[in-house]
């Protein structure tokens, strides 16, 4: 009679009792990580917020004990992911159209695929490598060297796998019924895919893009050698042709500097980057959330 | 008379419409087969710069460690060791760690709202840039785990990989700050898979007795396993090529040691470390490093993409 209750003893449920905290206890440690780095870069880099910070350029390390703004590495930022989403969004929506209205599923577009995803696999460092060989060490932008735009391209390379999918993705959501309503009525396939499936998917297309542009914005590693950093002001147009600093690329420098000054400008810089990743983060997941929501109604 | 040149007008428009539409289509076609051309841009660029190394070094310089720019030798082999060790034994961390979060996301252990916060925090860890990790991991992970690793070598300092007093800087702090890293791509792809699995399976396995555990290790996890490999594999691959975590924390030396105490070196970070100065053979010996790695990560993503269409659920 008594086995029908539930035995806690029983090395079932001692086991099942076991297995529960465990799983309890690794999802605690994995959310420890983002609390503890996200607490640090606000207290660290928090602290470190004035007026100053935005529009002074920093100074060289070791100098004196003021270690100046961040100007130029902010600025630098965004053009260097300007410049990557110029190249990349127009390439990417491009292709991933082709991938899903056109295509038909031949090897073609098997491959494309599978290059999109190979691509997206080949660590970031690559990508600049590749930039090195093929603009920086040719000099092939105007005898130019380092330059904005050699960065820009080399984070294009880490942008465009990710535009292409969520293009893809993003128009193959999109009900047949749309096209077939379109063409039925005597649109051509582009008006069509301009008018109609493009502004369906949009939303969809867009945050995949503005999530990629974020990551983008982090990537340090293609910057290294193709834009390398610069402390002064960005002036100009002529300036893309130069080297140019980057957010990313100053926390690395700053990072490895002895001194407490350039470390404290590291922080600040991370608070700036990672504050502004977040909230475009939370923002497009609010969004899809909100978009999930009022499909299902 | 009239109805006829209405369709005149009409067919004439569509003319051009159609040129535009044939326009508009081999535009895409060429852009998306740009990816293909990227691709091989860079494994062809990235193999002719390496040439000259590699016709002097040949597969020498995978299992040579001397790397002297003053008597032009260089041998990656300190670096590609220290690339499988990290990758491989940051990813054996964070398979339990990911999967065992994965499970408590898609289990119903905790209401709804908190397993939803759980997952987004896993989440957002991936979009915090792996620089600032890195700086994190500097001024943060460090003076935390320094009495830890110096109470590891005193009494596990007969193990070989323990074996050196441990350095500021070393091996073990990147692979830790990978597992971080990696933690997210594992936790999401192994939910999404854990949630595929059709609930019919769980209803048998517990009509016929079986307890949630053992339904989960013996029923719902072999289920959901390609999809947990390929994620575990894609995993690797990013924890081989990550570059500025790494550089930052490992300590950047090139002297071989088998102990994850001491400074270490990866392709990533010999890359990032050396790239902006070198001249001569050097670079080209650099570019070797660069496709040696670009191989691994190749050859690690098409199994897991292999994997994937292979295995994919077959319920």
């Amino acid at each position: 009679m008594n086995s029908l209750y539930y035995q806690k003893k029983l090395s079932r449920n001692v086991g099942d009792k076991f297995f529960t905290f465990l799983s309890l206890f690794f999802a605690l440690i994995a959310i420890l990580p983002l609390i503890y780095v996200v607490t640090y870069i606000f207290i660290k880099g928090g602290a470190q917020i004035n007026s100053d910070l935005f529009t002074l350029e920093p100074n060289p390390p070791g100098d004196d004990l003021d270690a100046g703004g961040i100007n130029p590495a902010l600025i630098g930022t965004l053009v260097i992911t300007t410049i990557a989403s110029i190249i990349s969004i127009p390439v990417g929506v491009g292709g991933g159209i082709y991938l899903a209205e056109y295509s038909k599923g031949g090897p073609f577009s098997k491959f494309v695929r599978f290059g999109v995803n190979v691509l997206a696999g080949v660590p970031s460092i690559i990508a600049g490598v590749f930039i090195y060989a093929l603009i920086v060490s040719t000099k092939i932008l105007f005898g130019s060297m380092y330059s904005g735009l050699a960065g820009g391209m080399a984070l294009s390379i880490l942008m465009l796998p990710t535009v292409i999918k969520t293009t893809d993705e993003g128009l193959k959501l999109v009900p047949n019924e749309l096209r077939y309503a379109s063409l039925g009525i005597g649109a051509s396939m582009y008006t069509t895919i301009l008018k109609i499936t493009l502004p369906t998917a949009f939303r969809s297309i867009a945050t995949g893009i503005v999530l990629g542009i974020a990551r983008a914005a982090g990537e340090t590693a293609p910057l290294i050698f193709t834009a390398l950093f610069s402390y002064y002001y960005i002036t100009g147009f002529g300036d893309l042709f130069y080297e140019m600093g980057s957010l990313a690329v100053l926390i690395y420098n700053f990072a490895l500097e002895p001194y407490d000054a350039q470390n404290k400008l590291a922080w600040a810089a991370s608070f700036i980057l990672v504050l502004s990743i977040l909230i475009v983060n939370i923002f497009s997941r609010i969004l899809a959330a909100f978009t999930e929501k009022t499909k299902r109604v | 008379m009239e109805e006829k040149l209405i369709l005149f007008k009409n067919r004439k428009r569509f003319g051009i419409e159609k040129n535009i539409d044939i326009i508009f289509k081999n535009t895409t076609l060429i852009l998306s087969s740009l990816v293909a051309i990227v691709l091989f841009g860079i494994i062809l660029v990235v193999f002719f710069q390496s040439f000259e190394s590699f016709s002097r070094y040949g597969l020498n310089f995978l299992v040579t460690s001397e790397w002297n720019p003053v008597k032009d030798e260089y041998g990656a082999f300190t670096a590609i060791y220290g690339t499988l060790v990290t990758s491989l034994l940051s990813l054996l961390i964070t398979i339990p760690l990911g999967v065992g979060t994965a499970i408590f996301i898609t289990e119903d252990f905790a209401p709804k709202f908190v397993r939803e916060i759980v997952g987004s925090f896993v989440e957002l860890l991936a979009a915090i840039p792996s620089v600032v990790l890195g700086l994190w991991a500097i001024f943060v992970l460090e003076p935390f785990f320094r009495d830890f690793f110096v109470f590891l070598h005193k009494f596990f300092g007969w193990i070989p990989l323990l074996s050196t007093e441990p350095a500021g800087r070393n091996s073990l702090l990147a692979i830790i700050i990978l597992v971080v890293m990696l933690l997210p791509i594992v936790t999401s792809i192994s939910r999404d898979t854990l949630n595929q699995v059709p609930k019919k399976l769980r209803n048998a396995a517990y009509g016929i007795g079986a307890s949630r555990w053992k339904t989960i290790f013996s029923v719902i996890l072999p289920a959901a396993l390609s999809g947990i490999m390929a994620g575990v594999l894609l995993a690797l691959g990013r924890a081989m090529g990550e570059t500025m975590a790494v550089t930052m924390i490992i300590g950047n030396s090139n002297a071989f040691s088998w102990s994850l105490l001491s400074p270490g070196y990866t392709i990533s970070s010999m890359l990032a470390n050396q790239f902006g100065e070198a001249d001569g053979s050097q670079v080209s010996s650099l570019f070797y490093a660069a496709f040696v790695l670009m191989i691994l990560s190749l050859v690690v993503n098409i199994f897991a993409q292999w994997l994937v269409k292979k295995f994919s659920l077959k319920y």
